[in-house]
């Protein structure tokens, strides 16, 4: 064994626990459960991103999606009418024609994949992601970085609404 | 190896000691348990139905707001690394950035969200 | 000097010329170096909490003119290590209607995401497990668990009283969590790098520690800091006037005892990052060099520590409308004006670049 199979071995285990942990997610019967291995599923992403050298990227993923979206999930499983009552059922007269629907897509997908030529680029990573992703984000596209500042307030005001409501 | 290798160790580890010391209690604490012990604490009182309560919306509403400025404050870090060197253009660009959403804060706050009652 | 790392390396060499010498490649001694690391930093940590116990107890015993801890040891100070055996054999009290495994895994989330911060904690010169690049955003983001850990809690124990009390803290810390980084914002902005070792070594005297250029960003921080660790006047989630004792209600035994650790871990991470970021960490005020490293660190990390209990015993709680209030409605607005301020004096003073 050497440091590439160890990698390698990494790669694989992180994999397992996405998937187990999205298998889970969908199919456990409790939500709350769905809630905690959701944040396992994503936490594991973060896990890759680490493998691809894409650090703010992990630590971003961990902070927003286990940290923020992740407890916002929790807290709307909790408003819920009498979730002890709920008995969730994970099969109804759709589930045939839902399970056509998904293959042709697992299909589409996998030959979509196949067929992509996954070319790699000669140019070296830059030593310092974070640097140079603010750069980016300051010069290059610093219009969708405005945009995002009111994609955020329109959420804002979303949720205003939402709260007014009650 | 890469810097995040600690990081790995350091879960895998955690969660080893914090497991074995629980093995440890296990081996060497007493184990009296009875029907009145196993039941949900409640000041005494019989325990009254489940606590899977349908809880209040103020909740959500700022798990919501957390998450909108949260994401504000994600995208303010790499902006926060680089502004030394990028000028008066980085910091015209915040201000705007910024002042759109303490815009947003201002509506909530006037709209009575952030009130608690 | 009485610098550890000389004495750290000297081990460490030993140690690789054992193993090497029984043929294990590179990659699995620098593993099982991380690894012993990582169980020594377990130790650490520990003590530093054994100690910590004490301490608290004592200084609330000499805050109301009591003697606190007095009979096990010297002044009482084997005293907590008295009360975790005493804890390890304490009949493990789990619940008919708790939802297991929830309830299990919620103190091991809560005590591991706790323990991991120190793998970037600079305890002095070079001693750091390992300077991540992105060092300040990763204790931000791993702390982010704790919430996971006391919502499993809340909600794993199926009582009213740990329901609330989970959700209560939970709705807290994350309110206080966007001041806070926010207020750490205002360093990165001076220091641009999320490393903490740089951040440290760019404090190398007394004038040049971040808090005087950031004092607004420092309150906002310690106060944010005090909220997160659920410390007076913050302490809602253990209100136990109200709620019983929090999410820890279901717990006993050695689980209960990993809350506790948490707890106490948390506080010392707080003043660790306050000390790191703005007081120069494991600098000596008087430039580099004078003193042991990582006695400076304790010492400074032990103040905060201090403050923090001297807030305990000064401060009334505060009402559940006010604290969060205060969160959106004070904090935020005032970080947002320490980012503003920040940048306009870098502009005006600084120059840039």
């Amino acid at each position: 064994m050497t440091e590439i199979s160890l990698t390698n071995l990494t790669f694989y285990i992180l994999s397992f626990c996405i998937i187990a942990g999205g298998i889970f997610t969908v199919s456990s019967r409790n939500l709350f459960h769905s809630a905690v291995f959701l944040v396992f599923t994503l936490f594991s992403v973060a896990g890759m991103f680490v493998m691809l050298n894409a650090y703010l990227l992990a630590a971003i993923q961990v902070l927003i999606y286990v940290g923020a979206v992740a407890m916002l999930m929790i807290f709307g499983v909790m408003l819920t009418t009498r979730l002890a009552d709920v008995r969730l059922r994970h099969v109804n007269e759709q589930s045939w024609p839902a399970l056509a629907i998904c293959g042709f897509f697992l299909a589409f997908l996998v030959y979509g994949l196949w067929d992509t030529p996954f070319t790699v680029s000669g140019v070296p990573m830059p030593a310092d992601t974070a640097h140079a992703l603010g750069t980016l984000l300051m010069t290059k596209y610093v219009l969708p970085f405005e945009v995002v500042s009111l994609l955020l307030l329109a959420a804002l005001v979303g949720a205003v609404v939402i709260a007014k409501k009650d | 190896m890469s810097e995040f290798a600690a990081v790995a160790v350091f879960l895998l580890v955690g969660t080893g000691i914090v497991l074995f010391t629980f093995l440890l209690a296990k081996i060497i604490r007493p184990s009296a348990p009875n029907p009145v012990k196993l039941e949900t604490y409640e000041c005494g009182e019989t325990p009254y139905g489940t606590a899977e309560l349908q809880y209040n919306v103020r909740f959500y509403i700022y798990a919501l707001l957390f998450v909108i400025f949260d994401v504000e404050a994600i995208f303010l870090f790499p902006w926060a690394l680089v502004y030394r060197s990028l000028g008066l253009f980085a910091f015209v660009e915040m201000v705007i950035f910024i002042t759109i959403l303490v815009f947003g804060l201002f509506y909530a706050w006037r709209k009575g969200v952030l009130k608690w009652f | 000097m009485l610098e550890l790392r000389g004495i750290i390396d000297a081990i460490w060499s030993f140690i690789v010329g054992l193993l090497a010498g029984l043929g294990i490649p590179q990659w699995a001694i620098e593993l099982v170096g991380y690894a012993l690391i990582a169980v020594v930093m377990f130790g650490v940590v520990a003590v530093i909490v054994l100690f910590l116990v004490w301490w608290e107890r004592k200084v609330s015993a000499k805050m109301q003119d009591r003697l606190g801890p007095m009979r096990v040891g010297w002044h009482g100070i084997i005293q907590t290590i008295a009360d975790a055996i005493k804890l390890l054999q304490k009949e493990d009290i789990t619940p008919k209607a708790i939802d297991f495994p929830i309830h299990f895994w919620a103190p091991v989330v809560t005590f591991v995401a706790a323990f991991m911060v120190y793998v970037t904690v600079p305890f002095g010169k070079g001693l750091i497990v390992s300077d991540l690049s992105v060092g300040v955003l990763y204790i931000i983001a791993i702390t982010t668990f704790t919430v996971i850990g006391l919502l499993m809690a809340g909600w794993g124990s199926n009582n009213k009283y740990s329901l609330l009390g989970g959700f209560r803290s939970a709705a807290q810390v994350v309110s206080y969590e966007v001041p806070l980084s926010l207020a750490l914002l205002g360093v990165i902005m001076i220091s641009q790098t999320l490393s903490l070792g740089t951040i440290v070594t760019q404090q190398d005297n007394l004038l040049k520690w971040y808090v005087w250029r950031q004092p607004l960003g420092f309150l906002i921080f310690w106060i944010a800091a005090t909220a997160e660790c659920n410390r007076t006047p913050f302490d809602l989630p253990e209100a136990d006037s109200e709620l019983v004792a929090g999410f820890v209600t279901e717990y006993s035994g050695m689980k209960f005892a990993m809350f506790f650790l948490a707890e106490f871990v948390n506080m010392f991470t707080a003043s660790v990052v306050a000390v790191t970021l703005f007081f120069g960490g494991w600098m000596s005020p008087f430039g580099p060099d004078f003193g042991p490293s990582w006695m400076w660190f304790l010492g400074k990390t032990m103040f905060f520590v201090f403050v923090l209990m001297w807030f305990r015993w000064t401060y009334p709680r505060l009402r559940v409308d006010q604290l969060m209030g205060f969160a959106w409605k004070v904090l935020l607005p005032l970080a947002f004006l320490n980012i503003l301020l920040t940048g306009l004096g870098i502009y005006l003073f600084d120059g840039l670049k």
